[in-house]
């Protein structure tokens, strides 16, 4: 376990209207992520949304996902994690390693990390799904010293977006 | 890296201001912004800035404003002007007038990886003095190609790798992607290049023809054969020989072929003595030559003699920011073919070429460029000069079911540049078919597509 806290599933949270940009639709993810730690139970030391549309922020044509640097959100699409969207067959596998690898990637935000330069860690940036799939699912030895430095005894919870 | 990379940001749109920041403090970038031009030349003097993305369109000093004062101050300041894509014109100005760069807004996130990573590799050479900004600026360019994609750029690099070589390239890609200028610039840039690059279109000849076209023929070889003719491989010699449209030959002759290549060496029709190859081979083809081989209409062994080196050129709809670029170098070189002074195009007319899908790809471009600049009445080519097929993006409400089969036949017709038979396959009907609709639509070829 690249991450050891207590997890706990909330219940779903509704997909703020104004986060969707009818122009390109998709949704605005840094809205979302606003609206997700507006609603997060007190207690909570980070929440991680996970939500189904494809998600975008003003300057960038997509994200996989978003988080608070050194803040308690993070949110992380489906979307783009799908072979589907790549018109390749469904595979329950893969888009569970792709979720597993991008949910941390956000997560380790929030605790403060930033991009590592070592393609096989998870903390590198993913541009394409190809570099989602070339990386490995934990973190490499200097963005886990870091990590480990941050994390205190607490709860993540873990919401799902509609 | 020794040091933090500093980038300024300054845009008048708060939003977009966060979100680019907060990226690229993620990517771990010293980052500040500014909202607009008099507050960041307040800022601007606390540090050396390694990059200035500026938007293009704000209010008071505009960017190309801003970027000259930077540029007053630190001569070698590097500036990307971010453009949305109305504006794109005025951005290829800003690039004659000393940006680095220009982006259109939003960003693909993988363009704007590369792009910082480029600039940081830049600036590291420029610190090392070993990099002029010419250079640099001429890197964007292969003979008669043109392009800031990164894609395309990689294969600029790759071309000028291997054109020492004698390997045979396999070039991929749309009708209208510019395989036969990329096999040219091989040529050029090869130690060739002094000797003939000889090209064929393998489509446009029956078996036969081909077959006495490649290699030629010997006096008195078949009824008609009344002189000796030299094929084109024995033209190329010392040369290269570009043959294009590779998918489209025959199984017989792609027997033949394969075996001159692996002989290197090759008879004239109807004679007997060995003619030993000398000629670089490249070749080129529209089709998906896996699938051909799928279906066994293609040789397995003869694509990897062929595919030794493998080009892949992306289509323009994948590479839009080069739809700028493209029309500058098109205009440029009309006004010297046609003895015009188009200066630009409107902000109109560009906005209706970034929209276009392409599916003729450079080369449709360059035809509906070439046609505006006839009827231009303005030394701007306007929104009315541009005449554009129905595009895809236009989406198919209210449409009716004929008016959608016509566009798509069209469409067909220009991705196969009007070959009847191919054309006829790609859409699932015959050939009499094909015609007949062509007649109810009334649907006509360019001229010089
Ligand atoms: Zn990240
Ligand atoms: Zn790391």
């Amino acid at each position: 376990m690249a991450l050891e806290v207590t997890v706990k599933t909330a219940g779903d949270v509704p997909i703020p209207d104004h986060s969707f940009e009818a122009e390109r639709n998709q949704y605005h993810s840094t809205k979302i992520l606003k609206e997700l730690v507006r609603g997060a139970p007190p207690d909570s030391l980070k929440v991680l949304g996970v939500i189904e549309k494809d998600l975008c922020i003003p300057i960038l044509t997509f994200v996989y996902g978003e988080a608070q640097l050194n803040g308690i959100g993070a949110l992380v699409s489906l979307a783009r994690l799908r072979q589907e969207f790549y018109g390749a067959q469904p595979d329950d596998d893969i888009f569970r390693e792709r979720l597993h690898k991008e949910a941390l990637h956000e997560l380790g935000h929030t605790f403060g990390l930033i991009h590592c330069s070592l393609v096989e860690c998870l903390m590198y940036l993913s541009n394409t799904i190809l570099d989602v799939d070339r990386k490995g699912r934990a973190f490499c030895r200097h963005c886990q010293r870091a990590l480990n430095s941050k994390i205190e005894p607490g709860r993540v919870s873990k919401w799902t977006g509609r | 890296m020794d040091r933090k990379v500093n980038i300024l940001v300054v845009d008048d749109e708060e939003i977009v201001r966060d979100s680019l920041s907060s990226w690229l403090i993620d990517d771990g970038y010293e980052v500040a912004a500014a909202e607009n031009g008099t507050k960041a030349l307040e800022i601007f003097p606390s540090r050396e800035w390694d990059l200035c993305l500026v938007d293009l369109k704000m209010p008071g000093i505009d960017g190309i404003q801003l970027m000259e004062e930077f540029k007053r101050q630190v001569p070698d300041q590097l500036v990307i002007i971010m453009t949305a894509f109305a504006t794109v014109d005025t951005a290829v100005k800003a690039m004659k007038e000393g940006a680095y760069d220009y982006m259109v807004k939003p960003f693909n996130p993988e363009d704007l990886s590369i792009t910082i990573r480029k600039i940081i590799e830049h600036q590291k050479l420029v610190r090392e003095n070993i990099f002029l900004r010419k250079e640099l600026k001429k890197q964007y360019r292969l003979h008669d190609m043109i392009s800031k994609n990164h894609k395309i750029l990689e294969i600029f690099d790759l071309v000028r790798t291997v054109a020492k070589s004698n390997s045979t390239v396999l070039i991929q890609g749309e009708s209208g992607t510019g395989k036969e200028l990329l096999a040219r610039a091989i040529h050029e840039e090869s130690l060739r290049r002094e000797a003939p690059f000889i090209s064929v279109s393998c489509a446009s000849l029956t078996e036969t023809l081909l077959e006495s076209e490649l290699f030629g023929y010997e006096k008195g070889a078949f009824t008609g054969a009344d002189s000796l003719k030299r094929g084109k491989l024995e033209l190329a010699q010392d040369g290269t020989l570009f043959l294009d449209e590779i998918g489209d030959i025959s199984l017989k002759l792609q027997m033949d072929l394969l075996r001159v290549l692996e002989q290197k060496e090759f008879r004239r029709v109807g004679g007997s003595g060995l003619i030993t190859i000398t000629s670089r081979i490249l070749a080129a083809t529209n089709r998906d030559l896996k699938k051909a081989i799928e279906e066994g209409k293609f040789r397995n062994d003869l694509f990897y003699r062929l595919n030794v080196i493998s080009i892949h050129l992306p289509p323009l709809r994948e590479r839009k920011e080069d739809v700028p670029l493209l029309v500058e170098h098109f205009i440029d070189r009309f006004n010297i073919e046609m003895d015009k002074k188009v200066e630009g195009v409107s902000d109109g007319a560009m906005r209706v070429l970034m929209e276009h899908d392409w599916p003729g790809n450079a080369r449709e471009l360059r035809n509906v460029i070439e046609r505006a600049m006839v009827v231009a009445k303005d030394t701007r080519i306007s929104e009315a000069d541009i005449s554009l097929p129905a595009s895809r993006k236009e989406g198919t409400n209210g449409k009716s079911l004929g008016d959608i089969e016509k566009d798509h036949i069209l469409r067909i017709l220009v991705e196969n540049r009007w070959n009847i038979i191919r054309s006829a396959q790609v859409l699932g009907i015959d050939r009499v078919t094909l015609y007949n609709k062509i007649k109810k639509y009334e649907l006509k070829k360019e001229v010089g597509a």
